[in-house]
């Protein structure tokens, strides 16, 4: 099992340092001089080379590479051109909205998902189970922003039940945040729940027709707990790697769901950055969500050990 | 005891009939084959020139004349849609195509050469960490954005979806015994690869390229809504509906209409990948 961790130890550190290595030369593709770029068609000579300096993109590619590697052991992801920050610092102000918003949509999701999910499995081939797969199947169709911009105009515009965007200002109550939050997490939650209810379904259909389920049927167990107590907690494993891994990718939603609702998170952050060639920022957020999602891959694989026995070789 | 042969044995169904026995594909089939019909035949079909500005007629209704309504600049919102449908359609296929010809080349090289499994390995599993959004987004901010930068961004995103699949069966094949007869009788390794695996993984590499396509097209549709796609004044659904966006409440139309073009087009491509996986393969099948 002690081999087994430091094996899973040692290659996560090694798609990471590849993650770190791929964001590197993302940003060094880009077509003429990135400095450039960033300062716009106004810039003269001597601005874009000052820039190319403090940016260090004056010396050898390997160089800049190591330097880059440097700092990033540091917990330094460099300095953002427009907000004059810390990327880190600008990345961990706006992680609040992102945060909550996140952890909502995965709640939503799953309290959609679970439960029809078992339901569809265990009346496999009724209508109530071809009406969940046709239902989970357009909300993986239904693009977020399209959903959102139709929430607005139903729920904020015509029934002003919720604010129409933004997060309350700086000094707003936890309440007031929640309310701007409501209508993009349930937003999220329904797109993400489409892949969700689909595993929960099939990982269901798995376990449903294995012995130990006929055996405490056998033992005169009510139904609820038989598809609770032993089929569930079984097709629960690659249930919740769904789900971890679903928090991972929502952040890609969250860019999207960000800029519908005009939350102030991290995916509006890196928007703004894209749109101002702000690569610092581009190049932190993107390592910080792709280490996020190889981190919560490893937790998963650990709590693999914990749960499943038979994991444990 | 007489021994009755099945249809199945007296004669194999045809692919036709196959399809038609299976009902969500032959939905999907339809749905998407009306959409590329009506994305072609733009010219034909479409009332108006997908650019003509009235400004008399801005941010009409849907009506017998304006079937869809009009936008801000009084175009007509159903001639814009099915002329999107063209750009939606070539980005969806084109970023598919690209993505299919990285993948199958590092999947079908990780798989057979053990060297470079370990590295592709490793680049792929990389390249899965990164939200498809987010990095689509932050290659077209590298590139520049254009239409060819959103197409490659797209590919690259995709290609290790396929890669993935493509190394997982190809590390398979490489050791069933008509490759080590091949390599025996001398085959070159490039028609091993070529003939004896890759014709092989075709199936799992179509049901796969369906769902990429689809994938793609609702990218496609982010990037240009977020405005780091193609130019907002080129009609695709994504860039129609973020004109709308300013219109929410006042003129829902304009966000309406070209949604459920992306649904129906994403949906029609998911019914016909699931139905893919049932026809082509029946071990692939799974219950999801």
């Amino acid at each position: 099992m002690t081999r087994y961790v430091i094996r899973r130890f040692l290659g996560m550190i090694a798609v990471m340092f590849t993650v770190v290595t791929i964001v590197f030369v993302i940003v060094r593709v880009a077509p003429g001089d990135p400095a450039a770029v960033m300062l716009g068609p106004d810039a003269t000579a001597a601005d874009i080379a000052t820039l190319r300096e403090k940016l260090g993109l004056d010396r050898p590619l390997i160089l800049q590479y190591l330097y880059f590697l440097g700092q990033l052991l540091r917990g330094d992801l460099g300095q953002s051109i427009f907000l004059n920050m810390p990327v880190l610092s600008a990345l961990a102000e706006r992680a609040e909205p992102t945060f909550f918003l996140t952890l909502f949509s995965i709640l939503i999701a799953s309290a959609i998902a679970l439960p029809v999910g078992i339901l569809a499995a265990y009346k496999r081939g009724s209508l109530f189970d071809q009406v969940a797969t046709t239902l989970a199947m357009l909300a993986a169709s239904i693009p977020s922003f399209w959903l959102g911009l139709i929430f607005i105009q139903v729920f904020a515009v015509r029934f002003s039940w919720f604010p129409v965007s933004g997060y309350g200002g700086p000094d707003a109550s936890f309440i007031v945040r929640l309310s701007h939050l409501i209508l993009p997490a349930t937003t999220l939650g329904i797109v993400s729940s489409a892949l969700i209810t689909r595993f929960t379904r099939a990982s269901m259909l798995d376990v449903l027709n294995d012995d130990y389920v006929r055996t405490a049927r056998s033992k005169g167990m009510g139904e609820f707990q038989v598809v609770m107590k032993h089929a569930f907690k079984n097709a629960l494993i690659p249930v919740l790697t769904v789900i971890g891994l679903t928090a991972a990718l929502l952040v890609s939603g969250a860019v999207v769901t960000e800029t519908v609702f005009s939350l102030p998170g991290v995916g509006n952050l890196v928007v703004s950055a894209v749109l101002r060639r702000d690569y610092p920022v581009i190049q932190g957020a993107l390592l910080v969500i792709a280490a996020l999602y190889v981190l919560i891959n490893f937790v998963i694989d650990m709590l693999y050990l914990v749960v499943d026995p038979r994991v444990r070789y | 005891m007489a021994v009755t042969s099945s249809p199945a044995i007296a004669g194999r169904p045809g692919l036709v009939s196959l399809v038609f026995q299976r009902k969500s594909l032959l939905i999907g089939l339809v749905v998407l084959g009306a959409i590329t019909v009506f994305a072609v035949l733009a010219p034909l079909i479409a009332p108006y020139a997908p650019n003509r500005l009235s400004v008399v007629n801005r941010l009409q209704p849907p009506s017998g004349r304006w079937w869809f309504g009009t936008d801000e600049f009084g175009r007509d919102i159903f001639s814009r849609t099915i002329y999107a449908g063209q750009l939606s359609l070539l980005v969806g296929a084109a970023a598919t195509l690209l993505a299919a010809a990285i993948g199958i080349t590092l999947g079908l090289v990780a798989g057979f050469f053990r060297k470079a499994d370990g590295i592709v390995a490793r680049i792929i599993d990389a390249m899965m960490a990164f939200p498809d959004i987010l990095l689509a987004i932050s290659l077209v901010a590298a590139l520049g954005p254009s239409l060819a930068t959103v197409i490659v961004a797209l590919g690259i995103v995709y290609a290790p979806r396929l890669a993935r699949i493509v190394r997982a069966s190809t590390l398979i094949i490489r050791e069933l015994p008509y490759i080590e007869a091949a390599r025996a009788l001398g085959v070159p390794t490039w028609r091993i690869m070529l003939r004896h695996v890759l014709r092989n993984l075709v199936s799992p590499i179509l049901v796969q390229a369906t769902f990429i396509f689809a994938y793609a097209m609702l990218a496609e549709a982010s990037l240009s809504f977020l405005g780091v796609g193609v130019s907002p004044e080129v009609p695709t659904w994504g860039t129609m509906i973020a004109a709308g966006r300013q219109y929410v409440g006042s003129a829902d139309w304009m966000t309406l209409f070209p949604g459920i073009a992306i649904v129906l087009a994403v949906l029609s491509l998911q019914l016909v990948g699931d139905g893919l996986r049932d026809l082509l393969d029946p071990r692939l099948r799974k219950d999801l």
